[in-house]
């Protein structure tokens, strides 16, 4: 089945801003995604790693190397070859050697050798890792996930390997709060979070409904229908990315950022790093030269959410009270 | 009723048509007739199609492939053994008990399923009434959920049905998908998987129907078969609701094409279809919203951290021991590698079977790993909100408990809250990390009424039991005055009441469970100290407390760090 087009995905305008900036800059550290079954949080991951162009991989690379002899694994080959950007996900219950990698178990039993086997962050290595409800993840592996996340390196030291190979990727979670809350400690990581609800509309249901039916009666038909669309969000990535670099961030916008991370209380200098780097992410894809405030704005919600201690007293969301400080001060 | 055989068979041969889009079925109960339509299944999907059953205890090598260590060895050479999942691609899979399929394993089905050519998933439900679903992220994927109850054995006698040809038909046009929009939003759905799903049963039902296009009488079928039985609200008797979208055309070209052949069609199918629903949402479902609880509390349980299966497989590695690989002890190959090799040369003495590699492994060298991990601790609050402490102190008990729920959380620690007033005790809340749902249980705990404290403290008891029982260690705090006014047997009467609560409170004791009773009394009062002895629990009198004070106490009494660990095999 080939999958939904990015562009043919009702709603969901929030997800979709952080998938985008988050596939601009992947230095971001990856989506946190809140909301209920059936919302389209797969979908959306997935069709955005369909979306994006193909990456040149050497031939035969375990660990998805762009160029030859960066790995541990052997790298020889003198091709490159094209291939579909990584997406891979998690399953619930996945162990540390399928997430690691770990030793070769088939060549240990048949030859004696000890081989590493590259795992699941190797073959997400420069593309998308997705883990559905990530809040039901053992903590140890959110710990390892979110560490390798951060560093880009996967460093396993364990049944006498000693390896270190490069896994870069954009890390997607989702969960249902009300199943099981992430650590606050954990979620800090996550560069942003997003809440998704099911649409309530009728007319939009039924969009959603005809645009699955179509999908499904004839994916290659609807992919080509709405293939201009996804070519337009396409340039716009590649837009992004090539202008990231030269954006500026004028004083006045990281004045704003700092007085708006002290005005919610939100800890640490993650939260403002977040914010600055969310800013000039989305000015880039908009094509801006330079951050400005509406840009800020637009992405607070998004980069601090996440982020604001919880007081077990205060019934109003992180949502309302981000949008009462940017109300407050920045409007 | 046969009724509920009917529509199985339908959604048998509904999901023959098409496995793709609809996934499978879950069959609750039944017995027999779920048999025959299981067979029914059997018969109407194309033959030669691979069935094969999932046991609850698969392992993931089994279920997912891998190396057949224990072949391998004996025969010397590398066996592979398929996955079932790749075994199953294209097949039927039935997974017996679904109601008790670990969450790790219903997250690969599932994963299996959204990939192309998935499995047709066959759920097999033995639960009762009261036992939780299976698990939601499977129920999600597969568009029926058929109870099969109270039937007799001549409504079994009946031929199995045969495959009839369909014809092709479009896809519902929009007045046809909002009706079945409006029948979700009525039924409060708010996933769109049902939605998609009862969109295509539509489809399907027509195309078997052999009606030209999607009419009013296959939304109204997909409404009855698919959404019904996830309905969290019973639909408002009359009309649509309020805000259904008075947009949509009623009378379309189309439909009055469609009118002419089927008499009815031209007529906007919104209310028939909501009828229809109605009738059909199963009395379970309805008692379970009438006790007021979300739908998804209870059918979301198998993905929830409520019954977390605790198995030997991860944690902290602790080293390894002499075993054999599989039932989810898994091979530490350096160890087992370190136990073979000093008998190496005496071994390369003996003849080499066929294909042997350099190092010859007995079944005496495996040795599997061995994994600590941390037992989880459950905090039980057991909240008096009798008349007597209810206007006083309730609102501080629910403070505290919300700031331990706090604590709770960040140390990864469950909570669960059960209350006692009038004339018994409830559990307002299993166990659960959930903060949103623990306040939600929290701030709907109304107050006032008798003081049954020894249904509390049964409860309590019985709730600890239940944690321990699963690997957990239960810690019981107690708020309440110590005075109880309701006996067991519901009689009124002080003494008795106070005699019974005794009793129970020593059953907690002898069950060794850790307790704290807090004394939320405005004076502390004789009682709550006596049962605190009873139940060989801390006391702590706190006569003006607020929230904070109250945490910070239970903190102290209780360990800081869940600290008890095991090991496991």
């Amino acid at each position: 089945m080939s999958r939904f087009p990015f562009s043919a995905i009702v709603g969901q305008d929030e997800m979709k801003l952080a998938l985008l900036i988050a596939a601009v800059d992947p230095a971001i550290g990856g989506v946190m995604v809140f909301g209920d079954r059936g919302t389209g949080k797969s979908t959306a991951a997935r069709a955005l790693a369909a979306l994006l162009p193909p990456i040149m991989v050497v031939e035969g690379c375990r660990f998805g190397c762009e160029t030859p002899g960066q790995c541990p694994g052997p790298c020889t080959g003198g091709k490159t070859v094209r291939q579909a950007v990584p997406f891979v996900d998690l399953p619930l219950g996945a162990t540390e050697d399928r997430l690691l990698g770990a030793l070769d178990l088939e060549r240990a039993l048949r030859t004696g050798e000890r081989v590493y086997e590259p795992g699941l962050l190797a073959r997400a290595h420069r593309g998308f890792l997705y883990i559905d409800e990530i809040n039901l993840l053992e903590d140890h592996l959110v710990d390892l996930l979110l560490d390798v996340a951060a560093s880009g390196q996967n460093v396993v030291e364990r049944e006498g390997l000693s390896v270190r190979h490069a896994a870069r990727f954009v890390l997607i979670g989702s969960g249902n709060p009300e199943e099981g809350e992430l650590r606050p400690q954990l979620l800090d990581r996550f560069g942003l979070s997003v809440e998704v609800r099911t649409p309530r509309a009728i007319d939009t249901r039924v969009e959603i409904m005809r645009r699955c039916a179509a999908h499904d009666a004839d994916a290659a038909a609807f992919a080509a229908q709405w293939a201009q669309e996804d070519d337009k969000v396409l340039q716009q990535i590649a837009r992004g990315q090539r202008r990231l670099a030269r954006i500026t961030v004028p004083d006045a916008v990281m004045t704003d950022a700092a007085l708006l991370c002290s005005e919610l209380g939100v800890d640490g200098l993650r939260g403002e790093l977040t914010l600055m780097r969310a800013s000039r992410a989305l000015a880039a894809l908009k094509g801006a030269k330079l951050v400005r405030r509406e840009h800020l704005v637009a992405v607070a919600p998004l980069a601090l959410r996440h982020r604001l201690r919880r007081d077990v007293l205060d019934e109003s969301g992180s949502s309302a009270r981000i949008e009462r400080a940017l109300a407050e001060h920045l409007s | 009723m046969s009724g509920g055989l009917a529509d199985a068979l339908m959604a048998a041969r509904l999901l023959a048509h098409n496995p793709a889009a609809l996934g499978g079925m879950c069959l609750r109960g039944g017995g027999p007739a779920r048999d025959l339509v299981t067979q029914a299944l059997a018969a109407l999907l194309p033959p030669g199609t691979a069935w094969h059953r999932l046991p609850g205890h698969i392992d993931e090598e089994r279920l997912c492939g891998g190396t057949d260590i224990a072949a391998s060895l004996a025969s010397g050479t590398l066996v592979h053994q398929r996955g079932l999942l790749a075994a199953a691609r294209g097949g039927v899979l039935v997974v017996p008990m679904a109601q008790g399929l670990r969450a790790d394993i219903a997250g690969r089905v599932a994963q299996a399923m959204d990939d192309a050519g998935g499995p047709i998933l066959v759920l097999l439900d033995d639960g009762t009434a009261d036992e939780p679903r299976p698990p939601a992220a499977l129920m999600e994927r597969i568009a029926f959920d058929i109870t099969l109850d109270g039937l007799r054995l001549a409504d079994l006698a009946m031929p199995l049905p045969h495959a009839l040809a369909a014809t092709p038909v479009p896809p519902a046009d929009n007045a046809m998908l909002a009706a079945l929009a409006v029948a979700a939003q009525a039924l409060g759905i708010a996933s769109m998987r049902p939605l998609l799903q009862a969109a295509a049963v539509a489809q399907a039902h027509a195309a078997l129907a052999a009606h030209a296009a999607v009419d009013a009488e296959d939304v109204a079928l997909a409404a009855r078969l698919v959404l019904s039985p996830r309905a969290t609200q019973v639909p408002p008797d009359s009309a649509p609701p309020p805000d259904a979208p008075p947009d949509i055309p009623p009378e379309q070209e189309r439909d009055t094409r469609d009118g002419e052949q089927e008499g009815e069609g031209s007529e906007i199918p919104e209310d028939l279809v909501i009828d229809a629903a109605r009738a059909a949402i199963p009395r379970d479902v309805l008692d379970r919203i009438a006790a007021g609880q979300a739908g998804r509390a209870k059918t979301g349980g198998g993905g929830g951290s409520g019954q977390r299966l605790r198995s030997g497989r991860r944690g902290r590695p602790l080293g390894a021991r002499p075993g054999m690989p599989g039932g989810g002890a898994r091979l530490a190959l350096i160890d087992s590698l370190r136990a073979a090799i000093p008998w190496q040369p005496l071994r390369q003495r003996d003849p080499a079977p066929d294909g042997a590699g350099p190092i010859r492994f007995r079944r005496d060298d495996l040795r599997v790993r061995r994994f600590e991990e941390r037992r989880t601790t459950v905090t039980v609050f057991c909240v008096d909100a009798s008349g007597s402490t209810a206007m006083a102190r309730l609102a501080e008990a629910k403070g505290a408990a919300e700031l331990i729920l706090a604590q709770a959380y960040v140390k990864r620690a469950e909570v669960a809250v059960l209350a006692f007033r009038g004339e018994g005790a409830e559990v307002l809340l299993p166990p659960t990390r959930s903060l949103t749902r623990a306040k939600r249980a929290l701030a709907a705990l109304p107050g006032g009424g008798g003081s049954p404290l020894a249904h509390g403290l049964v409860l309590a008891r019985q709730l600890a039991e239940a944690v321990a029982a699963r690997g957990g260690t239960p810690i019981l705090v107690f708020m309440t005055d110590g005075s109880a006014n309701i006996a067991l047997d519901g009689a009124r009467g002080r003494a008795r009441a106070q005699d019974d609560a005794q009793r129970a409170a020593r059953a907690i004791a002898v069950a060794g469970h850790d307790a704290v009773v807090i004394d939320i009394a405005a004076r502390p009062r004789p009682e709550a100290a006596a049962l605190a002895q009873a139940m060989r629990a801390r006391y702590l009198p706190l006569p003006c407390a607020d929230a904070r004070a109250l945490h910070a106490a239970v903190a102290q009494a209780t360990p800081p760090e869940p600290a008890l660990r095991r090991a496991r095999a």
